[in-house]
C-alpha cells in the first residue's frame, strides 16, 4: 500500500469528521509539563480576552488552590454553580454538566481534564462531560498535564517514579483543534513552588518533593514540548490528507533540478542527470522565469537556452514556467509532475549567494514530502571539522599580544607626540583596542582598553611617565577614552563572535552537505549507512555507528567507523531511543552510563534506527544541531532508500505474480487438453462394441497424447531447472552430428512427411557441449517446425562454422514468425498467435540451454517464407583424439 | 535354459504401472511375480529365481541401484532398468554396474517386449558358448570370424578400432552400451574420461556405414547414455 497516496476511504472519513465538526464545539487544550507552570491561569486569560472581544463565556469549574492572582482573573467572569453531591457523607462539588448544557454559553471553561469525577456524576471522568459539551456545540477550554496523557503515563512513571492514576485517552487530545502549550523553565518552577504559588496536596508532601526534582521537571517539559511538536504534525497530515494535497509518490524517482541563468547551471543539470541515473529516475530541468529575467542581458539568456538544450540532450525534459515566486512555482510544479527529489544548486558566487541560498532555504523549509538535493557547484570540499579555529584564545599569550599591541601604539603615538593634537594619539590606541578586541577575548579586550587609558596617562599626559594628573579635564578624557575603547572592543566582539557563528553554521551546513551528497550517491540502506557513519565520525572525530531498526523489531549494526564497542547493554540503550524517539546515552540525560551517544534516526513515516556517537568529551551546541541534522537526513535517506526497495520488491512480486498467472493458465490448458484425449479414448477402449479399427485408432490417441504430455512436462521441468540453476551442463566434446541425429531419430514421428534435409559438413569440429541438452534443443526446435508447419513442407537442418562459433540452423517452411514477435518466442508461455496448441515452453528451454553453454539463439523470418531458428555456440580447439590411430587417418585419406 | 514361459520378476513401487505390466506381460507369454520394496525383491530372487527383472530405480526403502550391485554379486540374471528420462545419469550408473538395458518412463509395451526379448536372448548366448559369429540387420551384414563388413554390397574399410567398436556393438545386438564400456573394451580400462575417443570414431563409423550418418539407421544415438545397434 502507497502511503503517499490519500487513502479514499480516509478521506471520505475525513470529510465527515470535517461536516461533524462544523456543528460540533472547539476544543482548546492548556498543555503543561506539570502543575504549577500556569496552565489555568494562562486559560483565565485567554477567556478574558475572548470575553472582551463579545464572546459569551462562562467559568464552568475552575481550581484556583486559593491564589489570588488567579482569583482576579476570575473576577468578572459569569461562573456557573457547581453541583453538589454527598458521597458517604462528603459533600464533593462537581461540574454541573446539565447546568451547563442549559445554560448553552458560546465558551466554558473546564479546569482540569483529567479529574475522575466523583462516583454519581452522569461520567466517571471529566473528560467525558467535556466531549457531551462539545457535541453540543458548545466550545471549551481545559487544561492538562503531560502526566495525564494516556500513551505518556509510564513514561512518566519511569521518569519520576510516581505512577498517575488519572489518564485522558490520546484520542481526546488528538480531537482538540488548538493545544497551547503552556511553558515555564524548571528552574522559575522551583522557584515559584519554593514561594508557596504551587498548589501541592498535603497529603502527599513527600511524593511531591521526589516529583519536583530539576530533572524530572527537565524531563517532564521536553515529554510535553515533544508531544504538542508531534500534535502539531499530525494536523498537518490530517490537513494535508483532507485537502488532498498532492504528496509525491516515492515509489517512482523523478527528479527536478531548478535552472537559473548562470555559468552553474550546466554543471548542475550534469549533477542531476548522475543523481537520476543512479536511481534510474527521470528528470526534469525546470526554469522558472521571473521578470528579472525577461530583463536579462541576451547572452545570460543564450546560456540559459543553452541548459535546458543541454538536460535535453541529457534525456531530461526540459520546461520554462513564468511566475516570480521560484520557489513556490517550482514546488508547484513539483507536485503537479509527482516529483520525488528537487536539485538545486548552491553556487559559490557571492552575487547569487543571497539569492540562491534563501531559495534553497525556503525549498527545505517547504517541501514537504519532497527530498533536497543541494549541490556544490564547487570542487570538492573538504569535510569541515568541527575543531575550533585556532586562534590566540589562551590566556597568556593572549595578555602578551594585548600587552604588545598597546606596546606598539604607544610607540606609533610617541613618534606622533608633539606633531598633532592628543585627541589624534587616542585614536592610535582605539586602533589597537579594535585591533585587540577582533582578534582575543572580550576580557583583553577590557584590558587593552584599561592598558590604553593608562598607558596613554603615563606617557602622553603631563607630567610624563607618571601617572599623576595635573590638569582635571584629562580624567575626562580618560574616561570618554575608557568609554569609546570599551565600546568598540564590545561592538567588534560582538562582530566576531557572528562572524564565528556564521562560520560554524558554515561548517555545519558544508558537513551536512557533503552527507547529502554521499546519501545521494549511496544507493541501498547498506551504502547510505555506511556514508553516514563516515561523514558524522569524520566531521565528530569520533566513532561512529549506525543500527537500524528491522521490520521484526530487533536492531542490526549496518556500518562502523572507528572503534565503538556495542555490548548488550548498548544495544538496549538504542533500543530505548527507537521506542521513544530521543536521543540517550552517554552526555544525556536518559541513561547517561552507556559509552555511546544514540541519536534516533526518525524518518517521515516513523523510526529507521539509530545512529550512535563515540564522543569523547561532551558535545558543544553546535555539535548537538550538526548531530541532529545529520542524523534527520540520514534518517530520510535510509526511509526513502527502504521505500524504493520496497517498490522494487512489489515490482518483482507483480512479475511473479503474473509468470505464476500464465503458468497456471498454461498449466490448467495444455496439460487438460492431452489428459482430457487421453481419459476419452481409454473410456471408448473399455466399449467391448468397439471395431478393431476404431480401437487401434483410440489407442493411437492415448499413446501421442501421452508422448505430449510427457514432452510438456520435461519442457516445464527443464525451465524450472534451468531458471533455479539447478541444470547441471555436463560438458563433453563430440560432434554436432550426434545430438542432431538423436533429436531427429526421435522426432521420426512427429516430422512425419516432412522432408528433411539434413547439411552437417563432416569436417564440423567437436564441440564442447552436453549432449542431452544440446539434443533436447534440436528435438524442441523440431517439434516447433512439426507445430506450425503443414505436414508436406521441408525442415532443414544446417551447421557451419565461424570464427569462434559453430553456427547451426533449423528451419521450416511454415508461415513464419509474424513481424516484432521474432524476439518474444522465446519468452515464457508465449504461444505463437498463428500457433495451435502448446505453450510455448519449448523454446525457452532451448534459450536457457543454449545460453548455458555461453551462446545465443534467435529466430529470423527467412525469405521465400518460413522461419529460421539460428544458434551458434562457442568453439575452441578440440582435445587431441586418440593417438594411435592418427596414422590411419592419415592411411585412409 | 530359459523355460517355456519365463519367469519376469518385476520390482516397482507403483500399483497403477504393476497393474499394466502385469496385465501386458501375461498377454505376452510371460509369468509375472511382482515386488513392491528392495526386500520383497531380494526375497523373490532367492525363493523363485526369476528369468529376467524389471528393476524400477526409485524404491521405499532402499536405492535401486544398491540393490542391483548387490545381485550382481551372485546372479547373472538380465536386468532392465525402469527409470526417468531425466534421469540419464542413474541410467548410465546402472548400466556401468550391470544393468543389461534401461526404459525410460513413460514407455511403450512394444518397446518394453523388444527390450525384454534382446536380453533373455543374449543371456541365453551367453550360457550356449560359441554365440552366432554373423549378424545381419537390413543391409547389414557383419561376420565377426572372417572380420567382414557388408554394406548394401559394398565392403567399406574399417580401422581396427572402428571394426572392434562395430564388432561390440553386434555382439550386444539391440543392447545399449555406454560410452564408459566402449572405451574400456576398445581402448582398455586405463582410459576413463576420453569419451569423445568413441564419438569420433562413431562418426567415423556411421560415416562408412550409414546412408545418412545425421540419421542413421543401424547405429543409434542413445543421447546422455550411449549407443545402441539396431538388431532388426
Amino acid at each position: 500500500m502507497d502511503p503517499g497516496r490519500p487513502d479514499p476511504d480516509a478521506l471520505l472519513r475525513g470529510l465527515q469528521a470535517e461536516a461533524a465538526q462544523e456543528a460540533r464545539g472547539r476544543l482548546k487544550v492548556f498543555f503543561g509539563a506539570c502543575a504549577g507552570v500556569g496552565k489555568t491561569y494562562a486559560m483565565l486569560e485567554a477567556a478574558r480576552i475572548r470575553r472582551n472581544a463579545g464572546v459569551d463565556v462562562v467559568v464552568g469549574w475552575v481550581e484556583t488552590h486559593g491564589r489570588a492572582e488567579t482569583e482576579a482573573l476570575l473576577e468578572g467572569l459569569d461562573r456557573l454553580q457547581p453541583r453538589s453531591l454527598s458521597y458517604r457523607g462528603v459533600e464533593l462539588a462537581e461540574l454541573d454538566l446539565d447546568g451547563a448544557l442549559e445554560r448553552r454559553p458560546a465558551l466554558l471553561l473546564v479546569d482540569e481534564l483529567a479529574h475522575t469525577n466523583a462516583p454519581g456524576s452522569r461520567h466517571a471522568k471529566r473528560w467525558q462531560d467535556v466531549l457531551e459539551l462539545l457535541a453540543a456545540g458548545i466550545d471549551v477550554y481545559t487544561t492538562l498535564n503531560v502526566q495525564h496523557v494516556e500513551s505518556l503515563n509510564d513514561v512518566v512513571a519511569q521518569i519520576t517514579g510516581i505512577t498517575v492514576h488519572e489518564m485522558v485517552p490520546d484520542r481526546v487530545l488528538e480531537q482538540a483543534d488548538a493545544v497551547e502549550l503552556v511553558d515555564l523553565p524548571p528552574d522559575e518552577l522551583l522557584q515559584r513552588l519554593r514561594e508557596g504559588r504551587v498548589y501541592v496536596p498535603e497529603q502527599a508532601a513527600e511524593a511531591v518533593e521526589r516529583f519536583f526534582r530539576r530533572g524530572n521537571l527537565i524531563a517532564l517539559r521536553e515529554l510535553a514540548l515533544r508531544h504538542t511538536a508531534v500534535g502539531v504534525d499530525a494536523q498537518m497530515q490530517r490537513y494535508r490528507q483532507r485537502h488532498a494535497i498532492a504528496k509525491p509518490w516515492p515509489a517512482v524517482p523523478r527528479f527536478l533540478v531548478l535552472v537559473a541563468p548562470s555559468p552553474y547551471a550546466a554543471r548542475l543539470v550534469r549533477a542531476a542527470r548522475r543523481l537520476a541515473g543512479l536511481s534510474g529516475a527521470e528528470w526534469i530541468a525546470l526554469h522558472v522565469e521571473t521578470e528579472l529575467d525577461r530583463r536579462l542581458p541576451d547572452s545570460d539568456r543564450a546560456q540559459l537556452e543553452r541548459t535546458l538544450q543541454l538536460a535535453e540532450r541529457l534525456g531530461g525534459e526540459a520546461v520554462t514556467v513564468q511566475g516570480e515566486d521560484v520557489v513556490g512555482e517550482a514546488l508547484a510544479y513539483a507536485r503537479s509532475r509527482n516529483v520525488t527529489g528537487i536539485v538545486v544548486g548552491n553556487p559559490p558566487v557571492r552575487s547569487f549567494r543571497r539569492r540562491t541560498s534563501s531559495v534553497v532555504d525556503r525549498l527545505l523549509a517547504e517541501a514537504g514530502g519532497l527530498d533536497v538535493h543541494v549541490l556544490h557547484s564547487q570542487p570538492e570540499a573538504p569535510a569541515a571539522a568541527l575543531r575550533p579555529v585556532p586562534r590566540l584564545a589562551r590566556w597568556w599569550p593572549a595578555t602578551i599580544w594585548t600587552v604588545a599591541v598597546i606596546a606598539a601604539c604607544t610607540g606609533v603615538a610617541k613618534l606622533l607626540h608633539g606633531r598633532f593634537a592628543d585627541a589624534n594619539l587616542m585614536m592610535v590606541y582605539l586602533v589597537g583596542v579594535m585591533l585587540v578586541a577582533t582578534r582575543l577575548p572580550r576580557r583583553q579586550a577590557v584590558l587593552a582598553s584599561l592598558l590604553a587609558v593608562g598607558a596613554f596617562d603615563f606617557f602622553f599626559v603631563p607630567p610624563f611617565l607618571t601617572f599623576a594628573v595635573a590638569e582635571t579635564q584629562y580624567l575626562f578624557t580618560f574616561l570618554v577614552m575608557l568609554a569609546a575603547a570599551l565600546v568598540i572592543s564590545g561592538m567588534a566582539a560582538r562582530v566576531r563572535q557572528q562572524v564565528e557563528a556564521g562560520r560554524s553554521r558554515e561548517r555545519r551546513t558544508a558537513a551536512l552537505l557533503a552527507l547529502v551528497r554521499d546519501l545521494s550517491e549511496a544507493s541501498g540502506e547498506a551504502a547510505m549507512a555506511r556514508a553516514a557513519v563516515r561523514r558524522t565520525g569524520e566531521t565528530l572525530d569520533a566513532g561512529a555507528v549506525l543500527m537500524a531498526a528491522n521490520p521484526t523489531g530487533g536492531l542490526e549494526v549496518l556500518a562502523v567507523h572507528g572503534q565503538v564497542d556495542l555490548d548488550p547493554n548498548e544495544l538496549s540503550v538504542a533500543r530505548w531511543v527507537i521506542d521513544h524517539g530521543q536521543p540517550a546515552g552517554r552526555w544525556t540525560e536518559t541513561l547517561p552510563g552507556a559509552t555511546v551517544l544514540h541519536m534516533p534516526l526518525q524518518g517521515a513515516a516513523g523510526p529507521v534506527g539509530v545512529l550512535g556517537v563515540d564522543l569523547t568529551a561532551a558535545p558543544s551546541g553546535d555539535q548537538v544541531h550538526l548531530l541532529e541534522a545529520l542524523a534527520t537526513q540520514t534518517a530520510l535517506a535510509i526511509e526513502r532508500a527502504r521505500l524504493e526497495a520496497s517498490a522494487r520488491e512489489a515490482e518483482v512480486q507483480v512479475g511473479a505474480e503474473r509468470l505464476r498467472n500464465a503458468v497456471l493458465s498454461a498449466v490448467s490448458h495444455d496439460l487438460r487438453t492431452p489428459l482430457a484425449a487421453i481419459a476419452g479414448a481409454a473410456s471408448s477402449l473399455l466399449d467391448p462394441e468397439l471395431g478393431d479399427a476404431t480401437r487401434r485408432e483410440l489407442a493411437g490417441t492415448v499413446v501421442d497424447e501421452s508422448a505430449r504430455l510427457n514432452r510438456l512436462i520435461g519442457n516445464i521441468l527443464q525451465v524450472t531447472r534451468l531458471e533455479s540453476g539447478a541444470t547441471v551442463v555436463e560438458k563433453e566434446w563430440q560432434p554436432i552430428e550426434e545430438a542432431a541425429g538423436a533429436a531427429l531419430t526421435r522426432a521420426d514421428e512427429l516430422l512425419g512427411e516432412r522432408p528433411v534435409a539434413v547439411e552437417l559438413p563432416a569436417d564440423l569440429p567437436l564441440v564442447q557441449v552436453d549432449g542431452l541438452l544440446l539434443e533436447q534443443v534440436f528435438f524442441n526446435l523440431l517439434e516447433n517446425a512439426a507445430k506450425y508447419t503443414a505436414p508436406d513442407t521441408p525442415v532443414m537442418v544446417r551447421a557451419w562454422t565461424s570464427p569462434g562459433w559453430v553456427e547451426v540452423e533449423v528451419a521450416d517452411r511454415g508461415p513464419g514468425l509474424p513481424a516484432g514477435e521474432e524476439g518474444h518466442v522465446f519468452d515464457k508461455f508465449v504461444r505463437l498467435s498463428a500457433g495451435g496448441q502448446g505453450v510455448g515452453l519449448g523454446l525457452t528451454v532451448c534459450r536457457g540451454i543454449i545460453a548455458a553453454h555461453g551462446g545465443t539463439i534467435w529466430a529470423e523470418n527467412r525469405p521465400g517464407g518460413g522461419v529460421a531458428f539460428r544458434f551458434r555456440l562457442p568453439w575452441e580447439t578440440p582435445p587431441p583424439g586418440p593417438a594411435a590411430e592418427l596414422e590411419e587417418k592419415g592411411a585412409l585419406a | 535354459m530359459t523355460t517355456p514361459t519365463p519367469l519376469v520378476l518385476v520390482v516397482e513401487d507403483d500399483a497403477p504401472i504393476r497393474r499394466f505390466l502385469r496385465a501386458a506381460l501375461a498377454e505376452s507369454g510371460f509369468r509375472v511375480e511382482e515386488a513392491t520394496s528392495a526386500t520383497d525383491a531380494m526375497a523373490g530372487l532367492v525363493n523363485h529365481p526369476p528369468d529376467l527383472v524389471l528393476l524400477d530405480l526409485g524404491l521405499p526403502d532402499r536405492d535401486g541401484l544398491d540393490l542391483l550391485r548387490e545381485l550382481r554379486g551372485w546372479s547373472r540374471v538380465p536386468v532392465i532398468v525402469l527409470s526417468a528420462r531425466d534421469r540419464e545419469h542413474d541410467k548410465v550408473v546402472a548400466l556401468d554396474a550391470g544393468a543389461d538395458d534401461y526404459l525410460s518412463k513413460p514407455f511403450g509395451i512394444a518397446e518394453l517386449r523388444a527390450r525384454m526379448r534382446v536380453a533373455l536372448r543374449h543371456a541365453a548366448a551367453t550360457g550356449a558358448e560359441g554365440a552366432a559369429t554373423t549378424f545381419a540387420v537390413g543391409d547389414l551384414v557383419v561376420d565377426l570370424a572372417a572380420r567382414r563388413v557388408i554394406i548394401a554390397g559394398r565392403e567399406p574399410h574399417l580401422t581396427p578400432h572402428e571394426f572392434k567398436l562395430l564388432s561390440l556393438l553386434v555382439k550386444n545386438a539391440g543392447k545399449v552400451l555406454t560410452h564408459r564400456q566402449l572405451l574400456h573394451e576398445v581402448w582398455g580400462p586405463e582410459y576413463g574420461d576420453e569419451n569423445h575417443y568413441v564419438r569420433v570414431y562413431m562418426a567415423q563409423l556411421r560415416r562408412k556405414i550409414e546412408a545418412d550418418p545425421a540419421r542413421p539407421r543401424y547405429i543409434r544415438t542413445e543421447p546422455g547414455v550411449g549407443y545402441r545397434l539396431v538388431d532388426q
